[in-house]
């Protein structure tokens, strides 16, 4: 008996919010999951963690009953997602990738449809609704159409959509997409408040910084499947807590200095025109680097110093970067195209 | 399992209570939409009072009936009723192909609500709306002198089946809607299907004017069948409209809904 089937049957001596086993999805000719496996302590956050087109998606639609798999199982609550969606429906809030509220309704307005729907008590909804709007700081704007509303001011409202039945497992899909500095900060105090009352969330990402922000477990998903699961703390450890990038003239001056730098540097990788290593010693490295660089005469073009992102991740796991994903596989698992991987650079 | 607290707000109702109540939630949100944006309403009149203007006016003078059993605007009105539903059933298309690509359908998908709800609501809502703009027709269509030549009964009973018709045309529409999931493509994909159906009628000319191989689909295409039917309710019996033309027009409301809701109800299960 696998521990699937342990957990399902309820004589669970761990507390499984959620329960993926061997799940596979296909659209057609695109694989979108192959087989991915993960499990989610309940009162936690579970981040699943890749690039556009690796599935992360099309599992959250599985696990919010929106899709049907075509093999494997997953379970929500003790629920299978096949046998009994309604069942894991009322025990669910999902806010996707694109903020899918009603542009003709007023942000009050939506959440009242959305309480309706949900099977709450009509006496339940208005206070929750306003409850809801002033903690997403939408109190003012509450009873204007949401087609005058800002993007942020949509994104937040979706999210408050998805709380407005309290439920007990949250599916964020990539919820901070297209927010600005201080929404973001607020979505993920947001998100911490809502796991100390109790909530499970499931939350998918691109960014590794925001997994080692709120998730206290990561699995990295690549074509459909999951490439690492673990503490974000231990995936960033392996890569050193700062990544620096030096750019050469040619590939053979590229050759030469990273030679110079793998006697004292054994982590040191060329691509091309690129040299790049990792440390968790930032300024001590650029030091050292510059020095027997200078030293060489074999000065980079370019020089660009960053935390480890999800490309570092992937190049770690893979020998691959993160976006190297056919057109089809995107459009078939996750929709319209999202805005660009982002990256943060310091200029050294 | 220990979280899964049954959370106190969140009720278990039958399915067919969820079915009413989640059907009327979704039409009130979509009347909400139609009185937010009334320009949704106001194209769905404005351009069946300007065909009233020019046919009556305009072109009118030149359509000959070729038996003169009542003036051109009587025979004409019940025609721009038809039209009227039918253009509206546009609507329909496009506010599901809407729903779809904004992700709204795909939240409703993971909501305990009933799976109907979203097809009834629409096709509600817009029911609700063509009544609105149907009495509204007929309140232009008394201004330039369209006089009943029945009763109160007929007028209702031809309002009645213009409503069946106008609702069976929807789930058309709604089909079409959900295949192509984008509003501006729902738009373009319908006028083919709408054009023969609206010009290629009994709708603004009589048939009996149209050359002889486009007279059977022009005099029992559904759209021609129920304009007649109209005319028989309104003006009584003529050749432009005979009872038999009633039911022809039922046969085809219920063809077209047996036909039409299961395969837009299939769309939707599979649509995201």
């Amino acid at each position: 008996m696998t521990y699937f089937n342990y957990l399902c049957q309820g004589t669970a001596v761990t507390d499984a919010a959620i329960e993926v086993e061997g799940l596979t999805k296909r659209f057609g000719e695109v694989v979108a999951l192959d087989g991915i496996d993960f499990w989610v302590p309940a009162r936690s956050v579970f981040g699943l963690l890749g690039p556009n087109g690796a599935g992360k998606t099309t599992a959250v639609r599985i696990l919010a009953t929106v899709l049907e798999p075509d093999g494997g199982r997953a379970a929500v609550l003790g629920h299978d997602v096949v046998a009994e969606p309604d069942a894991i429906r009322r025990r669910i809030g999902l806010a996707g990738q694109f903020a899918a509220v009603d542009p003709n309704l007023t942000g009050r307005e939506n959440l009242r449809l959305i309480g309706l729907l949900s099977q709450m008590e009509t006496s339940a909804i208005p206070p929750r609704a306003a409850e809801l709007l002033e903690r997403f700081d939408l109190s003012d704007a509450a009873d204007r159409p949401v087609r005058t509303y800002s993007g942020g001011m949509r994104r937040r409202l979706d999210v408050a959509a998805a709380l407005v039945p309290r439920p007990p497992v949250l599916f964020l899909d990539e919820p901070t997409t297209g927010l600005d500095l201080h929404s973001r900060n607020g979505l993920w105090d947001m998100i911490n408040e809502l796991v100390q009352d109790g909530t499970t969330v499931l939350l998918t990402t691109q960014y590794l910084e925001e997994a080692d922000r709120l998730a206290e477990r990561v699995a990295v998903i690549d074509h459909g499947q999951v490439i690492a699961n673990d503490a974000p703390s231990v995936l960033k450890a392996q890569l050193g807590s700062t990544v620096a990038e030096l750019g050469f003239e040619d590939a053979s001056t590229a050759e030469q200095a990273r030679e110079l730098l793998a006697g004292r540097h054994p982590g040191v990788e060329r691509e091309g025109t690129m040299v790049r290593l990792g440390s968790n010693e930032g300024p001590r490295l650029l030091v050292d680097v510059l020095r027997r660089l200078d030293g060489a005469q074999l000065a980079p073009a370019t020089l660009a110093v960053h935390e480890p992102s999800l490309d570092d991740v992937f190049l770690a796991l893979t020998g691959r970067h993160a976006e190297e994903i056919s057109e089809g596989a995107e459009q078939g698992a996750e929709g319209p195209a999202v805005p660009g991987r982002r990256r943060r650079r310091g200029a050294a | 399992m220990s979280v899964d607290v049954a959370t106190e707000i969140v009720r278990e109702r039958s399915l067919p209570v969820r079915a009413i109540r989640d059907a009327l939630a979704v039409t009130g949100r979509n009347l909400i939409a139609y009185r937010r944006v009334p320009q949704l309403v106001v194209f769905s009149t404005i351009q069946p009072v300007i065909f009233v203007v020019m046919f009556r006016y305009v072109f009118g003078g030149a359509i000959a009936l070729p038996v003169s059993f009542f003036p051109y605007v009587d025979f004409l009105m019940p025609g721009v009723f038809v039209q009227t539903v039918v253009f509206g059933a546009l609507a329909t298309a496009i506010g599901l192909a809407s729903d779809m690509k904004s992700g709204l359908m795909e939240r409703f998908r993971s909501l305990p609500m009933a799976r109907s709800a979203v097809l009834a609501g629409r096709t509600l809502a817009d029911l609700t709306r063509n009544l609105f703009v149907v009495l509204l027709m007929l309140a232009v269509g008394f201004l330039v002198g369209f006089r009943l030549h029945t009763d109160v009964l007929g007028l209702i009973g031809g309002i009645l089946l213009l409503l069946a018709f106008g609702y069976a045309m929807s789930w058309i529409f709604a089909s079409v809607g959900l295949l192509v999931g984008d509003p501006e493509t729902a738009q373009a994909a319908a006028f083919p299907l709408l054009a023969p159906l609206v010009f290629a009628s009994s709708l603004f000319v009589p048939v009996q004017s149209m050359p002889g191989w486009l007279q059977p689909w022009a005099n029992h295409q559904p759209v021609s069948v129920t304009a007649k039917a109209i005319r028989f309710l309104t003006l009584g019996d003529s050749p432009f409209g005979h009872s038999s033309d009633v039911w022809e027009s039922l046969v085809w409301i219920v063809g077209i809904l047996l036909v039409f809701a299961p395969l837009a109800v299939r769309r939707y299960r599979r649509a995201i």
